[in-house]
């Protein structure tokens, strides 16, 4: 059982998170139809409350909450009483008024959102990252966009498979974890469906403790190169002020940076992901972006359906009917 | 001086034990025209006398606050000098020490005259902690001697350490020199670096910035280093960490003229609080992990920490609401300061009533010259001697027996950001007496 807010990974535990890929799965066949649209949240209004601009998580939500036949209010914090000295819980109460039942919440100040859930009653809370603490929806879809690869991989229906893919697998994260919403994210998920994780950075880019992580802490990528199943490479957050962790962007693309080189030692059937927006040559080289095990356009196109499935499991707790002929004919 | 008059009239505080010289002595105290007269057993009120009951209680020198915001001038929505020291009426406290970080700052004798003034008809006795640097901006030395002249004798920036060290010497050897005390927020801005929580798991998890217990401990060095160099005294306030613990016994040890305090929430809260990012548990320095909560708790029973001081930090609803990061640091502690050390310390830790008088009352009131050796310029009367013949009637009434549960509306500071709403507390203030004056009866202020 889901909800009633996705606040972080931990909420939804390895069941949880299982139950939300296979929910994902039946999504994205509906996806491949004419008709993309299903029935399942009509006369549902979602919000989008965005105080820190991220047009690319903004419209995979919108456009997951359309599919879904629910109404969106988009709610943009440059053109809203918050430029005027609005405080959040004003906000949301002023968005709570309107009648919704959830909001999507991005924030620069990390926890804005489980306060947002306090603040309010009945409505369901999402959290679309908020400051360094987590982005919930990225660790899901980055470990939906995997599964679907090891699954296509061994020929099987990704579906069918539960966490089984996961079980064993190596995978690294590299990069400036201190200031990453999406590794503390990917860290819960990955750990919670058995997968063993390793975190590679200089020790200016580590959390201060992984106390309770479950994690292994390296300093060094190249050692862990060869037996890592996935490589999560992560963006040098340079507008949080990671780039006076490092020396400079050269040391750190030398040391920690996915290139050409490292990207020829990895095992065969080893992934790449990014969360984006890469910033091509600093952590990863252009041409391993564009290589096909980097699965960075899969990511984005597969946020759609996994958020889909977020929403729709919190908003009906996977009670609403899924009937994909109906959604066509409705339309 | 005049500004603090004894209150006419005689009160009986029947039965109870005192803290008296000698220790603790069942008596009674009686109290003619503001002065204890006598500390006695079974005596006869006269007729008129105003008894307070003190069946199963503590009698006590009044608390002493080396650490309140009292917030005016400038945020008089959070806290004004009146409600403030309602406040402290009702924690037990008769006098306060306020702090300078009010808005204009306590830097001037035109500011600090008129606290003082404001503070002088209030329910405890207000005293004042000059800005040590102009606009506590860490530049240039406030006119320290101007203000000592006025009564001043505790000069810091709190809420901020003075980052240069050259200035820090500076002002440490200038106060030398006129007998007053340098008192410091410990905290290099550089190593905490924009952390507003501790650095470590709870920092970690949460993904909230945070600063290292060195943040502290560095200021803490380098403070008793020019101390020692100086021959200067220092105050170091509300400390936080284990290495701060050792950094002053090490110094006591040397004989270095240092006093420290603590606050209660840095001996009964953890960072663990965080996990709800709520913003009440937010405050600087930030709570810390077990083994830093179990070094304070060991410095105010072992005597490496002189004081337990509240660092009462009054602001209004809507900016705790603020997400965590934003919201300002502080949190309400006043009224609930007695029943935290006395479960925390006492019942748990097992320390002797008398040694928690000492943290909460004639420790803080000799780093204040709040006591009767004190130079009190201002006219303040003396606070924490123990109970005997003579004494300004400055005293407190405890009930260590009795139970209540926190609320923040009901507390008399205007704000209500207590960390320990709901929580249910042991031992409770009873009366408070200033000067004479039953200000506090049966745990109801008076005016």
């Amino acid at each position: 059982m889901i909800g009633p807010h996705l606040l972080s990974i931990a909420d939804l535990g390895h069941d949880g998170i299982v139950q939300v890929l296979n929910v994902a799965e039946s999504f994205a066949e509906v996806e491949k139809r004419t008709m993309k649209k299903v029935p399942a949240l009509k006369g549902k209004v979602i919000a989008t409350m965005f105080f820190e601009e991220s047009t690319r998580t903004r419209l995979s939500f919108e456009t997951a909450a359309k599919r879904l036949s629910a109404d969106v209010l988009s709610l943009s914090v440059a053109t809203s009483s918050v430029k005027k000295g609005e405080s959040l819980k004003d906000t949301l109460k002023t968005i709570e008024a309107l009648g919704i039942d959830a909001v999507i919440i991005r924030h620069r100040s990390s926890g804005a959102p489980l306060q947002a859930a306090r603040f309010l009653d009945d409505i369901h809370v999402v959290n679309a990252g908020d400051g360094w603490h987590e982005h919930p929806s990225q660790g899901l879809l980055d470990a939906f966009t995997v599964r679907q690869a090891w699954a296509a991989a061994a020929g099987v229906d990704p579906a069918t498979t539960g966490s089984s893919l996961f079980q064993g697998k190596k995978i690294v994260i590299v990069g400036d974890i201190a200031h990453s919403r999406v590794a503390r994210s990917e860290v819960l998920a990955y750990t919670a469906l058995g997968a063993e994780v390793t975190l590679v950075a200089p020790a200016t880019l580590l959390p201060p403790s992984v106390e309770g992580w479950g994690v292994t802490v390296a300093h060094r990528l190249d050692p862990v190169l060869a037996d890592a199943d996935l490589i999560s490479v992560l963006r040098l957050q340079a507008e949080r002020g990671s780039g006076e962790c490092v020396p400079s962007l050269r040391e750190f693309t030398e040391t920690f940076g996915m290139t050409e080189a490292r990207a020829e030692r990895l095992k065969d059937g080893a992934l790449i992901t990014h969360p984006g927006p890469m910033v091509r040559g600093v952590e990863i080289a252009s041409a391993v972006a564009d290589d096909p095990r980097c699965l960075v356009t899969t990511q984005v196109h597969n946020g759609v359906a996994v958020r889909m499935a977020a929403l729709y499991l919190l908003l009906t707790g996977g009670n609403a009917v899924l009937d994909h002929s109906e959604a066509n004919r409705d339309a | 001086m005049h500004r603090y008059p004894l209150a006419k009239g005689t009160v009986v505080i029947r039965g109870g034990a005192v803290l008296t010289p000698a220790g603790l002595v069942d008596a009674d105290v009686v109290i003619v025209d503001g002065l204890v007269t006598a500390v006695e057993s079974n005596v006869t009120a006269p007729e008129g006398a105003t008894v307070l009951d003190a069946e199963g209680c503590i009698t006590g020198p009044g608390f002493v606050d080396l650490h309140t915001h009292l917030r005016e001038p400038g945020k008089e929505q959070a806290e004004t000098i009146a409600s403030g020291a309602r406040a402290a009426a009702l924690g037990g406290y008769t006098a306060v020490v306020a702090m300078p970080n009010t808005s204009p700052c306590l830097d001037s004798a035109f500011v600090v005259r008129a606290v003082l003034d404001l503070g002088a008809t209030t329910t405890t006795e207000v005293a004042v902690a000059g800005a040590i640097t102009v606009g506590r901006a860490g530049e240039q030395l406030a006119p320290i001697a101007e203000l000592a002249a006025l009564g001043v004798q505790l000069f810091t920036d709190d809420g901020t350490g003075v980052q240069h060290g050259g200035v820090a010497r500076r002002a440490l050897d200038y106060c030398t020199g006129l007998g007053v005390t340098y008192a410091e927020h410990c905290e290099d801005l550089a190593i905490a670096s924009g952390g507003v929580v501790h650095e470590g798991a709870w920092s970690a998890k949460l993904g909230l910035p945070g600063q290292p217990a060195s943040a502290e401990e560095a200021m803490v060095a380098r403070d008793l280093l020019l101390a020692g160099e100086l021959g200067a005294r220092i105050h170091l306030l509300h400390l936080s960490t284990v290495g701060s613990v050792e950094l002053v016994r090490a110094a006591k040890a040397k004989g270095i003229a240092v006093t420290a305090e603590a606050a209660p929430h840095h001996f009964t809260l953890t960072d663990a609080e965080i996990a709800s990012y709520d913003a009440r548990f937010k405050v600087n320095p930030p709570l810390r992990p077990d083994e830093h909560v179990a070094a304070i708790i060991e410095g105010l029973c072992d005597g490496t920490i002189d004081a337990i001081a509240t660092d009462h930090a009054p602001h209004t609803p809507e900016t705790k609401d603020l997400p965590f990061d934003e919201a300002p640091p502080g949190m309400l502690g006043l009224e609930t300061a007695f029943s935290l050390a006395y479960e925390r310390l006492v019942e748990a830790a097992g320390m002797r009533v008398e040694r928690l008088f000492d943290l909460l009352s004639t420790n803080p009131a000799r780093i204040a010259e709040l006591d009767a050796a004190g130079a009190r310029p201002y006219g303040h009367t003396a606070h924490g001697a123990r109970v005997a013949p003579g004494i300004p009637a400055n005293l407190v009434v405890v009930d260590p027996s009795a139970r209540w549960t926190v609320a923040g509306t009901a507390l008399a500071s205007l704000a209500t950001n207590t960390p320990y709403e709901g929580r249910s507390m042991h031992g409770s203030v009873r009366h408070t007496i200033l000067r004479g004056e039953p200000v506090v009866i049966s745990g109801e202020a008076q005016r």
